[in-house]
């Protein structure tokens, strides 16, 4: 057991140093070797861009890392094991809790689902699950910590799941186990428990390592185009369409963004250089957080999914709460920040 | 000869986990029919909860994720 926690300490104090050589490193850069006029916009620019890309970069291998340990502790056999007889409220809370921390694929939504209902896990408990897990994503929380610090981050995690919680609770309440697809009831076999597959801490390791490599290969690119606009629109005036339809604080921005969102998909990776951009031109907070949440919580793909297990009013019903409650969110953060 | 099924919808991680473990088999040198269930009903007909599944001989050794043909060699020859 003394190797993995050797190469774990060693790999932290790396990080630490790496992470604290990034600023002087990127003034060096610029004024030193490129012998750039700091305060012109094309060194302020440049800077920002080497200064932003391994730190974001870094951050992201942290928060990956630590993300794929923890959720090694809870696969969704767990999960579900935790949210069986669960009262509502609490029931739903510890839902959109766990679904931060249960890995998660769209792909899966099906399984899930059903293995939820068979077990007797109530409706509006599994939709907390369901809504919490792809909207509070890890790569949105390090890119916001990294981009806007860390209040910006809590908020939206708070608001994340607040939605969740709240949206599966609405559903439980309305009593919509009719609009669930008839078959879903069929499928009870008899649930068999399997046995946890034992994890040593080095396989909890090396799942932290295998989620760093999942994810950066799949957004590394973005990241670097994404801080790239950004870092060129670096102090620039808004001017751009997006920015002038959602920059204006009227009534209908939020619920554009809103819309404007729901048939956008993309990963945190993705949409998060654009939200940068948007809160770089002047669009307000609340209006930003709520077109992510809209772009990465309410997809059509993910729809199209869950059309399989749930009738196409369950799915209208589904989207108008979730849609609902960003709405709620953004405006209530533009009314306070 | 060990049966081997690979259970997932067909999405990416459900093909990487599906040519790992022909590669491992491949590499272990052991006889096995190695199977990919891709229709949801029956997926659901082995209770799993997460996709994609490595199922060896009445057993799912493999959960909700990709596993590497080192890791995977080593459980068949387990």
């Amino acid at each position: 057991m003394a190797r993995p926690g050797i190469l774990l300490f060693s790999g932290l104090i790396l990080w630490g140093l790496l992470y604290a050589g990034l600023q002087p490193a990127a003034d060096f850069l610029t004024v030193t070797v490129l012998n750039l006029e700091p305060g012109t916009h094309f060194a302020e620019s440049f800077r920002f861009f080497i200064f932003e890309v391994p730190k974001v970069l870094l951050l992201l291998v942290l928060i990956l890392f630590f993300v794929g340990i923890i959720r090694s502790y809870f696969p969704a056999e767990k999960t579900r094991k935790l949210l069986e007889g669960k009262p509502a409220f609490t029931g739903n809370l510890l839902a959109g809790l766990l679904g931060i921390v249960t890995p998660f694929c769209s792909c899966s939504a099906i399984p899930l689902f059903i293995g939820f209902i068979e077990t007797g896990i109530p409706l509006g408990v599994t939709f907390s699950f369901l809504i919490a897990a792809p909207m509070i994503n890890e790569v949105a929380v390090v890119l916001l910590i990294g981009l806007f610090g860390w209040k910006i981050a809590a908020i939206y995690v708070a608001t994340g799941l607040s939605i969740a919680v709240s949206s599966g609770w609405i559903i439980g309440r309305l009593r919509l186990e009719k609009y669930v697809a008839d078959w879903v009831y069929q499928v009870q076999t008899g649930v068999q428990y399997e046995a946890e597959i034992r994890l040593l801490f080095q396989d909890r390791m090396r799942a932290g390592l295998t989620s760093v490599q999942e994810v950066l290969s799949k957004v590394w690119l973005y990241l670097v185009l994404g801080v790239g606009v950004g870092a060129a629109v670096h102090g620039y005036a808004p001017e751009d369409l997006l920015a002038d339809i959602m920059g204006q604080n009227s009534w209908y921005s939020v619920p554009l963004s809103v819309l404007i969102g729901i048939p956008l998909y993309s990963n945190a990776a993705g949409i998060l250089p654009v939200v940068s951009v948007l809160i770089e031109k002047g669009v307000p907070i609340g209006t930003a957080l709520a077109f992510m949440m809209s772009v990465i919580g309410l997809s059509l793909p993910e729809l199209v999914i869950l059309k399989k297990v749930l009738k196409v009013k369950m799915l209208f019903i589904f989207a108008g709460i979730v849609g609902t409650g960003i709405l709620i969110v953004g405006l209530l953060l533009n009314s306070l920040i | 000869m060990k049966t081997i099924k690979i259970l997932g919808t067909g999405c990416a991680k459900c093909k990487s986990l599906y040519q790992n473990t022909l590669e491992a088999v491949k590499l272990s040198g052991i006889e096995a029919t190695v199977e990919k269930v891709e229709d949801i009903q029956e997926i659901l007909s082995y209770h799993v909860l997460t996709t994609p599944v490595l199922w060896i001989d009445g057993k799912s050794v493999i959960r909700g994720r990709v596993a590497e043909v080192t890791e995977i060699r080593q459980l068949l020859l387990q």
